[in-house]
């Protein structure tokens, strides 16, 4: 009896290592064989796209400088303002150090970048420091143009009826504040979006989906009118899309204006100007999310590298759309909202395109030819309700391209796609940016 | 989603617990799981009268489970919206089933064993 007793401790024992030994055996992604070089690699930018490529090609070439430059100390999961501004989350759930994602070889200049010289690969930051580089990657991000909107500015946010979510957490927060204010009182809801190229072309959509959502929820849907306006004749640029979410807001009760570009808003007397094609109109309103026309940054705008017939007024890079290199400096790469592409201001784009930029420049330097390419995925978890969501992914040809065909249906309101969102994007997000994803 | 690579089903299952509680319900999950054989093994047969009542346990386990997914999630049986919503459903309550009824067995085993046989 003592026997078996023993043997069986000593079994029980051997299964607990067996599981401990398989946990840490867990297999990683397979590591290619790193390339020698001493080439200088500048990065502009630390946000999602350029600490995901800092990392993977840490991991990739040996004895490379990366040196990032960006003056923002905080790094921002974008992907959830939308929660916060739904009052799921707290601010600081978007809110992390950027030098937490940066691989130990990588220089940090912790400065705005002032001006980029692509004749003579040249850098200088705010300081006046320059950096001279082999190879560029402008990873900035884009600027949120309020002022082009009349009337507005940002300490306006979170009082009378006037919420920006795209504005960072601390705003996001004060939004969700005033439409919970808004869900009980009841009113007009004005909703837009600008005419420019946008980060994540859903969060309008979704927004407008969630104040109806806590209205129905707190039954003062009756005491709201919600109007969306759009810039265009369509709700979003994927047509298959933007059908479903046609009748999404017809089943909804939305009131749909197209055209409608915001020009001005008015605080004193609650009214918004819209430009459309038949003169300026007013809709007066009780909540709003105002999103700005959204540009590339000074830095980029202000040097040779933006497309000269395309977006002139936005200055988005001049890159091939499939290998995202520079079209007339080879030596250079855009990643993320600054690329100009047609598709591919979100993370899930960086997630993708990361990788065909450290495809190129790493054979560039290892005296090969690149081969991978960009096909301008982008996904968009699109929530049409809290507990509910569209998990929407295209291309650059308006396919639509579902990572679980079959399984998850794209065009249908899911829960397993707001679970998702909820709770599976931010590890995957935080995995690109540590390169391992 | 571009892979699905267990490092990363990890980091997910961290975000939506909290690391702390991810590690702490799987040490759980383990310790359960290894009392269980270890109590089969111990008695080298199924007792089926614990059998019985940990099965009357199993649809506890499943509303619990399927409760406390939902709460850490923001969401309810409402959201319920297609196939294979049912299917993630089902297989949440199905493990909360199986897991509470293994518990209750192995509980029976360890705390009643000369009563219950």
């Amino acid at each position: 009896m003592s026997d078996s007793l023993q043997l069986d401790r000593r079994t029980v024992l051997g299964l607990l290592a067996g599981g401990v030994a398989m946990t840490a055996a867990v297999p990683g992604p397979a590591r290619a064989q790193q390339v020698p070089t001493s080439a200088r690699i500048v990065i502009l930018g630390a946000g999602a796209a350029g600490a995901a490529l800092a990392n993977r090609l840490d991991e990739r070439l040996d004895g490379a400088r990366i040196t990032l430059i960006d003056g923002r100390p905080e790094h921002w999961y974008q992907p959830g303002f939308t929660l916060i501004a739904a009052g799921l989350k707290p601010a600081s759930y978007s809110v992390s150090a950027t030098t937490e994602w940066l691989p130990r070889n990588a220089e940090l200049i912790a400065e705005y970048a002032a001006e980029i010289d692509p004749e003579a690969k040249r850098v200088t930051t705010a300081g006046g420091t320059g950096v001279d580089y082999d190879y560029l990657v402008v990873a900035t991000g884009l600027m949120l143009d309020w002022d082009a909107i009349e009337g507005f500015s940002l300490d306006l946010v979170g009082r009378d009826g006037i919420g920006a979510v795209y504005a960072g957490p601390d705003y996001a927060a004060k939004t969700w504040a005033e439409m919970d204010r808004f869900t009980d009182a009841g009113g007009q809801a004005v909703f837009q979006r600008p005419a420019t190229e946008m980060k994540c072309a859903g969060a309008p959509l979704k927004y407008t989906f969630l104040t109806d959502d806590y209205a129905r929820r707190k039954g003062t849907r009756g005491n709201v009118e919600i109007t969306y306006a759009a810039h265009s004749k369509s709700l979003f640029g994927v047509p298959i899309v933007n059908e479903k979410v046609r009748m999404l807001f017809e089943d909804r009760g939305f009131d749909v204006v197209h055209d409608h570009v915001l020009r001005a808003i008015d605080p004193g007397r609650k009214t918004l100007t819209f430009t459309t094609p038949d003169g300026e109109t007013e809709l007066p309103y009780d909540f709003t999310n105002v999103i700005p026309p959204m540009r590339a940054p000074d830095v980029v705008r202000n040097s040779p590298l933006p497309w000269a017939d395309k977006w002139t007024d936005q200055g988005w890079v001049e890159v091939d759309p499939y290998t995202l290199r520079h079209i007339r400096y080879p030596d250079v790469f855009a990643v993320g909202d600054v690329a100009g592409v047609p598709k591919g201001k979100t993370a899930a784009s960086v997630k993708w395109q990361v990788p065909v930029v450290e495809d190129h420049m790493v054979a560039d330097i290892a005296g090969t030819v690149g081969t991978e390419e960009y096909g301008g995925y982008t996904s968009c978890p699109l929530i049409t309700r809290v507990g509910r969501a569209m998990l929407i992914e295209f291309d650059y040809k308006n396919n639509l391209v579902p990572s679980f065909p079959g399984v998850i249906a794209p065009l249908e309101e899911l829960w397993i796609s707001w679970l998702m969102k909820e709770v599976a994007l931010k590890p995957t997000y935080n995995a690109m940016l540590r390169g391992k994803a | 989603m571009k892979d699905l690579t267990p490092e990363t089903m990890i980091a997910v299952f961290e975000e939506i617990f909290g690391a702390w509680l991810f590690w702490s319900l799987v040490a759980a999950a383990v310790v359960i799981t290894l009392l269980y054989l270890y109590v089969l093994i111990r008695d080298r047969h199924v007792g089926w009268r614990k059998f019985l009542i940990a099965q009357i346990f199993m649809p506890v386990g499943a509303v619990l489970a399927v409760v406390f997914v939902m709460a850490v999630t923001d969401s309810g049986l409402r959201d319920i919206g297609g196939p294979i919503d049912v299917i993630i459903f089902l297989g949440v309550a199905a493990v909360g089933a199986m897991g509470l009824a293994i518990l209750v067995y192995t509980v029976e085993s360890l705390l009643f064993r000369r009563r219950m046989e």
